[in-house]
């Protein structure tokens, strides 16, 4: 479904991402994870074509992301993606917010959206939030919203940046339960979390990455029971064990 | 001791109220084209498309650097000529107020294209980057996303830049042209009471621009606490 190829980025002499190569098959959950400024944001935000990509390849669904020819927005509405702030439109209501781009992208009509996003906050527990704005609701319900604004695109596979990272504790589990719900229903994921116990729980593979290279891709299993490198060991070190 | 003498106003409020036509109707148009030419420009400006930008900062800062009556009095002299000789316009035709609206227009532009700039730039980068995500283009995330916020962002700036306009319109009397500021001149040198035709015209600009200031703050303040 995707396929990385030796994909490197720079900001003028900063190199953010180093001949990453890697593959999602349908259906799998990879969880990407390594200390900050490792480059795990940029690699998931280059999937959709968010970031430009200087050398390398990605395929999505047979589409090439770096070619010219190829159309974004079409690619882009195919694929879901949660980011860390949220960034639901603050001037909509929640059930416009799920609606805009399923009728100004995927040209919808207004009744068939309206039915899709009410179906959808149903599912993550919101239906009773529908009329209200973003700015009404908790973090972790914003961030539901979230999700079922990506999933009212019917997405082939999902992004995820960090969705957890700016949520009160308290809020975590809300957010983690719809993602791992997701997982179980075969949804394609590429997740950038701190979260551990989710990726024990539903990952089909871990990558680690560190100053911007994919230090460990392995399966859940190998990775954490004996990762391979040192950074990787000194990570998992610090971040379980508290 | 001068000897205030109001008994001109009465017979001339009729005159005058034309002229305060005149003046809300090149504030309302220059408020109108001014904010979409203005957001255009910030548009430009902003976008990565060199000449374009190159465009519009050219535009803002010729038209900021430049006194506001010159451009009024360009739009007087050399506009109708011009159209005269383009179009074929009559010899003659009076076009003072259609050359004050074109001319308080393009000017306010520029000082409106700054104010949805930073507009534009006060909605969080996110917010593009969400629209992108679901598919939508540039052109819809704009429109649909960071535009209606940027907008309402600005509204008590843009409304403040509008009273501003409306105290400005009064420098038209370089054409001559009967605004209200115009219409109390006129008639004051005609009867003789200047002093209070624009005492009287003083007192009514206050009071439309401290009312409208008035409206604009209490909505600033709704906007905050909303």
């Amino acid at each position: 479904m995707i396929t990385m190829n030796n994909v490197s980025k720079h900001y003028g002499s900063f190199q953010v991402l180093t001949e990453c190569s890697t593959q999602v098959q349908k259906g799998e959950v990879i969880v990407v994870c390594g200390p900050s400024g490792s480059g795990k944001s940029t690699l998931i935000k280059v999937v959709n074509g968010l970031e430009p990509f200087q050398s390398g390849e990605i395929i999505v669904n047979g589409l090439s992301v770096g070619d010219p020819k190829t159309n974004l927005s079409k690619l882009r509405s195919m694929v879901g993606m949660v980011f860390q702030n949220f960034e639901l439109f603050p001037h909509m209501s929640i059930i416009d917010n799920l609606c805009i781009a399923q009728t100004k992208v995927l040209h919808r009509t207004q009744e068939v959206a309206r039915d899709k996003g009410l179906k959808l906050l149903e599912r993550v527990g919101l239906s009773a939030q529908a009329a209200k704005f973003p700015g009404q609701l908790s973090g972790g319900q914003q961030q539901r919203v979230a999700i079922a604004r990506a999933l009212a695109m019917d997405p082939i596979c999902m992004l995820f940046d960090e969705p957890t990272s700016a949520l009160d504790p308290e809020m975590v589990n809300e957010v983690l339960d719809v993602m791992t719900e997701l997982a179980r229903e075969g949804m394609t994921m590429m997740c950038v979390t701190h979260e551990m116990g989710f990726a024990k729980r539903v990952a089909s593979r871990v990558i680690f990455m560190d100053q911007g290279r994919i230090v460990e891709d392995d399966s859940k299993e190998a990775f954490f029971a004996n990762p391979r490198s040192e950074r990787a060991q000194q990570f998992l070190a610090k971040i379980l064990h508290h | 001791m001068y000897e205030f003498d109001w008994s001109s106003i009465p017979n001339a409020l009729p005159f005058l109220w034309d002229g305060m036509m005149i003046s809300l109707q090149i504030t309302a148009t220059a408020v109108i084209i001014g904010i979409v030419w203005g957001t255009l420009l910030a548009l430009m400006r902003l976008s990565p498309i060199k000449p374009l930008s190159w465009f519009a900062a050219g535009y803002v800062n010729l038209f900021r650097a430049v006194p506001l009556v010159m451009v009024l009095l360009w739009f007087f002299l050399i506009v109708p000529h011009l159209l005269e000789s383009l179009f074929g316009f009559p010899r003659g035709s009076d076009m003072r107020l259609g050359s004050a609206m074109a001319g308080f227009a393009l000017f306010e532009a520029a000082y409106y294209s700054e104010i949805m700039r930073a507009g534009i730039q006060s909605v969080p980068k996110g917010q593009m980057s969400a629209a992108s995500a679901l598919g939508m283009t540039y052109a819809q995330g704009m429109r649909l996303v960071v535009l209606p916020q940027a907008f309402r962002n600005m509204v008590p700036l843009l409304l403040t830049q509008g009273i501003i306009l409306f105290q400005d319109t009064s420098l038209v009397y370089v054409s001559a042209l009967a605004d209200f500021f115009g219409a109390a001149y006129k008639v004051g040198d005609r009867d003789g009471r200047l002093v209070e035709l624009l005492l009287f015209a003083g007192a009514v600009y206050f009071v439309i621009c401290f009312t409208a200031s008035r409206i604009v703050r209490h909505y600033q303040q709704k906007l905050k606490t909303a």
